[in-house]
């Protein structure tokens, strides 16, 4: 058994660090993925204002594609996007 | 007689607290009011009001935020304070586990209360012991003037840095928050100089050194080992519980330590108190005494972290200990009655020890019933056994309305 040091622990689990959640990749817990069909794509933007986890990667002004390493799979942009310009997908890919 | 340091005033317990806070004069109060502790959360915030202290006072909707609150500002930087009692500790206590967790110095006063149903506002110690494994060191106080005492010696010791952990200051409702008594207030720079200023080990506000406060430390990571360490800080704080109060002492000429012993070392038997009951248990000892009994009382102060050895020490030569207990857990014995049984088992040769609930929704507890728990014990010296290990102080009669 390791010996047990108290000492190498932050008091009360702080991280003397800030901004750690980006980190965090919580990609790997999404099941189903949305894809994003460019082509239909009416740029309103909805699916951004929507999107729980700020995974709708926006380049001026512009819907540009989906951020994988954040996005959990809930499918709110689906449901929201006027022009069903994206859909859900099975499978946690496309980043593996 | 001891020195008298201060000013003497006639006041109520909750008055008392109100005016120690006044002079610790902490960076921010949450507190929502709730009977019996509404007195403290008003008065301090006429203090407020007034500008006699430099608080931010947080007026909250409830006491889930009000702890909440706390929360926030502790993790600011601030030297926080609050007050609840009963059912408002009951709402809190999600969070109360969160403030010991993050190993925030919050320093609450918890005014005694009963928890519903029925309803009862009065006082027994249900409130705080539905807490005592929240991680929180527990003091109790017999009087306004110890409740005084016991508040401005919490913020030392919460903040002191091998501990680092909240203080919770109970005294019992309505017989010491609404009661006025005499009490001795110590000079304001007396006490400012006596706590000092706060300094937090990491602040949120500190943008130039930014951290993360309260993060998922989920399967993979350290939440028992982060457990341990908090464990660990209050061992520790037994040493600097009884440096605190010798400093205290020194300070004001009222020393404090984990258990006040009333007439025991010669006794051959003894109760065991929490809080204001324990000035009617040294009352009736004197009584009995005069009697020729062999009869003393252990108040306990420190309820968490649990003195379990000097406990013993204290308690070892005795034939017989009834642990008075204002609150129960239906199922099995009193709460401090289990503990002081367990610290005990491991003495070789033990007193025997019985268990006597009493007071519970604020029934009146006087010295005839403590007389009753004292022949019991007598009784048990006596014959060497224990016949009735859990009984029952001050049951009335009930008449069945058909």
């Amino acid at each position: 058994m390791k010996e047990w040091r108290a000492e190498k622990l932050m008091p009360g689990a702080l991280i003397p660090l800030g901004g750690t959640a980006r980190w965090y990749k919580t990609g790997s817990w999404r099941s189903e993925h949305p894809v994003w069909n460019e082509e239909t794509c009416k740029q309103c933007l909805i699916c951004w204002i929507y999107c729980p986890d700020g995974a709708i990667k926006v380049k001026e002004g512009k819907v540009i594609g989906i951020d994988y390493d954040y996005c959990k799979g809930c499918g709110i942009c689906e449901v929201e996007c006027p022009p069903e310009a994206i859909k859900m997908a099975e499978g946690g890919e496309p980043d593996g | 007689m001891a020195k008298i340091t201060g000013k003497i005033v006639a006041i109520t317990g909750n008055a008392a607290v109100a005016q120690g806070m006044r002079q610790i004069n902490p960076d921010v109060v949450a507190a929502y009011p709730i009977t019996p502790q509404t007195d403290i959360a008003e008065e301090f915030a006429t203090f407020v009001a007034d500008g006699l202290v430099d608080t931010e006072y947080i007026a909250v909707e409830s006491e889930h935020s009000a702890m909440s609150a706390c929360l926030g500002a502790a993790a600011a930087g601030a030297r926080v304070m609050t007050a609840t009692s009963s059912q408002g500790l009951a709402l809190m206590w999600e969070i109360l586990y969160i403030a010991s967790g993050m190993r925030f110095p919050i320093v609450m006063t918890n005014v005694n209360r009963c928890l519903s149903a029925p309803i009862n506002i009065h006082c027994d110690h249900s409130d705080s012991m539905g807490a005592r494994d929240s991680g929180w060191i527990q003091i109790y106080s017999e009087s306004a003037q110890e409740a005084y005492d016991n508040i401005i010696q919490a913020v030392r010791i919460g903040e002191d840095e091998k501990v680092r952990l909240p203080v919770m200051v109970n005294m019992d409702g309505f017989i010491v928050s609404h009661s006025i008594e005499r009490v001795e207030l110590l000079e304001d720079e007396s006490v400012k100089n006596f706590v000092g200023e706060y300094k937090p080990s990491f602040s949120l506000l500190d943008v130039e050194h930014p951290v993360t406060f309260g993060p998922f430390d989920g399967l993979g990571g350290f939440y028992f080992e982060h457990k341990l360490a908090q464990i660990e800080a209050m061992e520790r704080s037994r040493e600097v519980i009884l440096r605190i109060g010798r400093e205290f002492g020194a300070l004001s000429g009222r020393e404090y330590g984990f258990f006040e012993k009333y007439r025991l070392d010669d006794a051959e038997v003894a109760v065991i108190v929490l809080n204001s009951a324990a000035g009617t248990s040294k009352h009736t000892v004197d009584m009995m005494r005069r009697e020729g009994h062999p009869v003393g009382v252990l108040k306990l102060r420190i309820f968490r972290p649990f003195p379990t050895r000097e406990l013993c020490e204290a308690l070892r030569h005795l034939r017989a200990v009834a642990v008075l207990d204002r609150a129960t857990s239906p199922g099995t014995t009193g709460p401090l009655f289990g503990e002081v049984k367990a610290a005990l088992y491991d003495l070789g040769k033990r007193p025997l020890v019985v268990n006597f609930i009493y007071g519970l929704g604020g029934r009146e507890f006087k010295p005839e019933h403590i007389r009753c728990a004292f022949e019991a014990l007598l009784e048990i010296s006596k014959k060497g056994k224990v016949e009735k290990p859990l009984d029952y102080l001050g049951l009335k009669e009930v008449e069945v309305i058909s």
